[in-house]
């Protein structure tokens, strides 16, 4: 149990701080660029982000797993209540896209909704952000994060999908109010009149990215102190920490000498 | 509405490319062009994903303009795209298989590209299909341009070569492998768009120039 809540906090603190969605994966530049120029400004749509990665996250992972995945149960009931051959395994993946941009775009419609009927205060903060979100990025990447942990078929379960909405949410938040901070202290330099705008916001974050280079190896490392004997967890560990995903930005196959 | 507002289908296709370039000038599509542009064969392969979506999603936006409701246009934009997407990544999987597993979940973020989304909105569901059609072909071609600057840059100083072919040999040129990381994308982005941005004033202060001298 101890052992599972380790694993689950390793997750966080990889998909929050070493594989940032903004500044690793650059998912969510649009807003990152668009609304950092106040940090409160930034603070409303981390938390609008947050909100509705969740939500998104959390239907996406019972959609995939009830429907999507391969031998799904839902489906493979339907399939076997119409008179399908039971030991087909029936595939649904290559509906993953459109079934998550529609739960994505329904998920904020519904949050924007109940939002606007039951907290006003809340929704006058950052309701104006809401609309937006739908053509975020980092949303969909995230629910189709959870779509390859599935389908990698080592037990991705809805603790661990909470808990990298959760996590993508807060890193996203912490990309974006660092950047509105820098960017706040940034109107009062003297920049170059070319750069000045979207060129100058975008070197400064490369060097972020850079400074959040220096977290990487710091979730194998924490694994190595919290769990040093667990032979069986390791495995499982390694893979939902992804701390090299396959699509990391790498070298193409034909450029090494 | 009226089928003649707006620009011409010449006008659209022209704009596409530099006056309105959706990298430099609109700021669009940013996701692609930070992160597969590290080398110019995923460049080139993420521009005519692109490209087909582009096209295909104005097409049909553009069919349909009459029937579209208000309230749920931005629905049925996204859910078109979606459907193109979905072909593309089956096609990608079956035909370059490699390519679709470095481009990874970058095919899927297509979606989600504001550049597509805009195009519905502003071009295909106002005008004919012609302009429509021009209009797909202008942006895919500006965006394609975009993407192709941000990845010579990257790939030459990073990997030292240009399409996987050595430019800068070993013996004399050391890669620098920032320009392949995620820093050097936001780097080389900024840095481009300052480029355009000096050429663009240069320009600008010289044809006034020339209007008060004549």
């Amino acid at each position: 149990m101890t052992e599972h809540l380790i694993t689950l906090f390793i997750l966080g603190i990889g998909t929050a701080l070493i594989n940032n969605y903004v500044l690793y994966y650059f998912v969510g530049i649009c807003p990152f660029l668009g609304v950092s120029r106040r940090v409160d400004m930034a603070l409303g749509m981390g938390f609008a982000v947050i909100f509705v990665i969740t939500i998104a996250c959390l239907l996406s992972w019972t959609f995939t797993w009830a429907l999507l995945q391969p031998g799904a149960p839902v489906t493979q009931w339907i399939w076997g209540a119409f008179g399908g051959d039971p030991t087909t395994q029936v595939d649904l993946s290559i509906l993953s896209y459109i079934i998550y941009i529609f739960v994505i775009a329904s998920s904020v419609q519904l949050v924007e909704m109940y939002v606007r009927r039951f907290f006003p205060p809340l929704y006058k903060s950052f309701g104006v952000f809401l609309p937006l979100i739908t053509t975020n990025c980092a949303i969909l990447f995230a629910c189709l994060e959870i779509l390859r942990q599935i389908s990698g078929g080592d037990g991705f379960g809805l603790d661990q999908a909470l808990v990298l909405a959760l996590s993508a949410g807060a890193g996203f938040t912490i990309a974006i109010v660092i950047m509105a901070g820098l960017r706040e202290e940034l109107d009062m330099c003297d920049v170059p009149a070319p750069l000045r705008g979207p060129g100058i916001a975008l070197i400064v974050a490369g060097i972020l990215a850079l400074a959040f280079m220096g977290f990487i190896g710091i979730d194998t490392t924490l694994e190595n102190l919290l769990l040093p004997d667990a032979e069986e967890t390791e495995l499982s560990a390694d893979d939902s920490t992804s701390v090299s995903p396959p699509y990391a930005p790498q070298p193409a196959p034909g450029d090494q000498p | 509405m009226s089928q003649n507002d707006g620009p011409t289908a010449g006008e659209r296709f022209i704009n596409g490319i530099l006056p309105e370039n959706p990298i430099y000038i609109q700021l669009l599509g940013m996701c692609p062009t930070l992160a597969v542009t590290n080398n110019m064969q995923a460049a080139m392969t993420m521009a005519g994903a692109t490209a087909f979506v582009l096209f295909m999603a104005n097409t049909i936006v553009c069919l349909i303009r009459n029937l579209l409701k208000p309230h749920l246009r931005i629905l049925v934009f996204t859910l078109t795209i979606a459907t193109f997407v979905t072909f593309v990544d089956r096609f990608l999987a079956a035909f370059m298989y490699p390519m679709s597993q470095q481009l990874g979940p970058y095919i899927p973020l297509i979606i989600v590209n504001c550049l597509i989304i805009s195009r519905c909105e502003i071009c295909a569901s106002k005008q004919r299909l012609g302009t429509a059609v021009a209009d797909a072909a202008g942006m895919s071609l500006g965006f394609a341009l975009g993407l192709a600057s941000i990845a010579t840059v990257r790939e030459i100083l990073g990997f030292g070569s240009w399409f996987g072919i050595t430019v800068l040999h070993e013996s004399f040129w050391t890669p620098w492998t920032v320009m392949i990381l995620p820093p050097g994308a936001f780097f080389t982005l900024g840095l481009l768009l300052g480029l355009a941005q000096w050429l663009k004033t240069r320009r600008a202060a010289r044809t006034s120039a020339q209007g008060g001298a004549a």
